[in-house]
């Protein structure tokens, strides 16, 4: 079982996809259901407080935006336990949507740093497209060691 | 108080942290911030059609809710804009979308760049004046004084006082702020001795200033308001141009407000000044240091020539060290108070003017507008004439005096 970082973090569909084929999905979900659940913070409705920004300048320098070192906060942690990655590029916003293009190049940046397995795809705009996306990820997360299915 | 409905449009304050202060500032003037909501293919078509192709989604959305509420899809009673400090792409979405809906609607637009340090505070006067636009038209669109009414400005460095009867200034007072309602109550009886009337004839009572809640509890003014709207009535009030488009800056004790007001209500205002370098508590600096009283300064600085003397006040500390220098090196103090008025119109004008249409007739108020060379340096930044009114020190205090009348019963 991999730990694979899905792209954008946020997609369910491919969260789902991975753990279908028997790995673990580092997605944005786990991390803010994580701060949701947090007891003891007040600060909706993600529960990040001024603190986390100051958490991210282990990834960003203080002079990049608070709101990149904020999102960095949440996914540094799951970038530093990543095995594998999964970028999909230009999504549509219905399959999954990060809200800053600078945490996002950031973040692919640094993925692509760790010289992990990294599967890049395009969004499928056709049903042909669909299933030779979906075939892509499956023949990725079989290699993978330890893949299932 | 009917609560006042607030759409934000934003990247990055949940995730800075302060979402919560943002929420918390709107609160405290019976204020509710709302996310409008849109449909997904809303956002492709809204985002499509504005035409400013964006990365970030976040941003994306932004503008397609602005397009929803300027075309009446979403129902709100003012819009708060809001986008990380230092973010390149997001500042040119924040002042689009500014200008998109001051020029597109009726809805009041503040726009705001935060750090994970902006707290409710920072933001109070902002939502203050956002809200005092939504819900108070009708007493902004009051154009005449009348009766007999006191104005209290309680500044951050001076205290003003001003009573009005009839649409006359007739009394004026003003101290340096020290103790908050010591200042309060010596500069009213200044003012008062010289209108030659009794407290207890005043009819109303408005303040506004950063003392303007503890001076206004003390007193039971009838109105107690932020100052970017005071401000704005009491400029156009007193240049006479209460209706169409203009331009009132007002350089501060602490901060510096740029406002764009059309027929006397503030349609887009900026307020803030990165440092103190760009206030007028550097050019007080610049007169001690010159060994001249703040009255000279303008007259002197006129005089000289300003890009004879490197100087950028970005910083205070910076720019006074400028000034020693120029100093040490044999600059004239005229060339000297000039550059210094010149810096601190440079840093306004590209910090906070490029934040707002400016419009003429270009209105400079508050006390600094007394500073000739400050006013000139301005003036020829912006290459326009600018405005300095009567009584323009004055600025709060008739604003609120003249919005005060609109308390008196029977008015």
């Amino acid at each position: 079982m991999v730990k694979v970082f899905i792209y954008p973090t946020t997609s369910l569909i491919l969260s789902d996809l991975v753990a279908r084929f028997g790995h673990t999905p580092l997605s944005a979900a786990l991390q803010i259901r994580e701060h949701i659940q947090t007891p003891g913070l007040e600060s909706p409705p993600l529960q990040i407080t001024p603190e986390d920004p100051k958490k991210g300048l282990k990834w960003a320098a203080v002079e990049v935006p608070s709101g990149v070192r904020g999102r960095m906060s949440l996914y540094g942690p799951m970038l530093e336990q990543a095995e594998a990655a999964i970028i999909i590029h230009d999504a549509d916003f219905s399959f999954g949507c990060m809200g800053c293009a600078r945490t996002n190049e950031l973040i692919q940046f640094l993925l692509r740093k760790r010289g992990i397995p990294v599967l890049d795809l395009r969004y499928p705009r056709t049903e042909e497209e669909g299933i030779e996306f979906v075939a892509a990820i499956k023949k990725f997360l079989n290699e993978l060691a330890g893949g299932g299915a | 108080m009917n609560l006042v409905r607030i759409a934000q449009l934003s990247c990055g304050p949940e995730y800075s942290g302060v979402q919560r202060e943002i929420n918390e500032a709107a609160r405290s003037v019976d204020a509710e911030i709302f996310f409008p909501d849109i449909r997904l293919a809303d956002i492709r078509e809204g985002f499509d059609l504005f035409g400013l192709d964006v990365r970030s989604p976040d941003l994306k959305l932004a503008i397609a809710r602005a397009r929803a509420l300027v075309e009446g899809k979403i129902e709100a009673d003012a819009v708060f804009i809001a986008t990380c400090f230092r973010c390149a792409e997001a500042a040119i979405v924040r002042n689009e979308l500014r200008r998109y809906i001051h020029e597109n609607s009726r809805l009041p637009v503040v726009s705001y760049s935060f750090t994970e340090r902006t707290t409710a505070g920072t933001l109070l006067t902002r939502m203050e004046a956002l809200t005092t636009i939504a819900r108070r038209r009708a007493l902004l669109a009051r154009e005449v004084q009348e009766g007999l009414t006191l104005g209290v400005d309680s500044g951050s460095s001076t205290t003003k006082a001003v009573i009005m009867r009839d649409n006359q200034i007739i009394g004026t007072g003003w101290l340096p702020t020290t103790a908050v309602l010591k200042s309060a109550e010596d500069a009213i009886d200044i003012a008062l001795k010289e209108a030659g009337v009794k407290r207890e004839e005043i009819q109303a009572i408005g303040t506004t200033g950063y003392g303007r809640f503890l001076v206004g509890e003390k007193m039971h003014a009838d109105l107690i308001q932020e100052e970017l709207t005071i401000n704005s009535k009491g400029a156009v009030y007193l240049a006479d141009r209460q209706h169409g488009p203009s331009t009132v800056i007002d350089i501060g004790g602490m901060d510096n407000k740029a406002i764009s007001v059309q027929d006397g209500i503030p349609g887009t205002f900026t307020m803030g000044g990165i440092c103190a370098g760009a206030s007028g508590r550097f050019l007080e600096m610049t007169a001690k240091r010159l060994g001249v009283d703040i009255t000279e300064l303008g007259p002197l600085a006129l005089r000289g020539m300003g890009r004879e003397v490197p100087m950028n006040s970005y910083c205070i500390v910076f720019g006074t060290q400028s000034l020693v220098n120029a100093l040490a090196a044999g600059s004239s103090p005229e060339d000297v108070a000039a550059a210094a008025c010149h810096s601190v119109a440079e840093q306004v004008f590209e910090q906070q003017l490029q934040e707002v249409d400016i419009k003429e007739p270009v209105i400079m108020v508050g006390g600094t507008s007394l500073i000739q060379g400050l006013v000139k340096a301005m003036g020829d930044l912006l290459q326009v004439e600018v405005v300095v009114p009567h009584h323009s020190q004055y600025i709060g205090a008739v604003g609120s005096a003249l919005l005060a009348s609109g308390f008196i019963k029977g008015s």
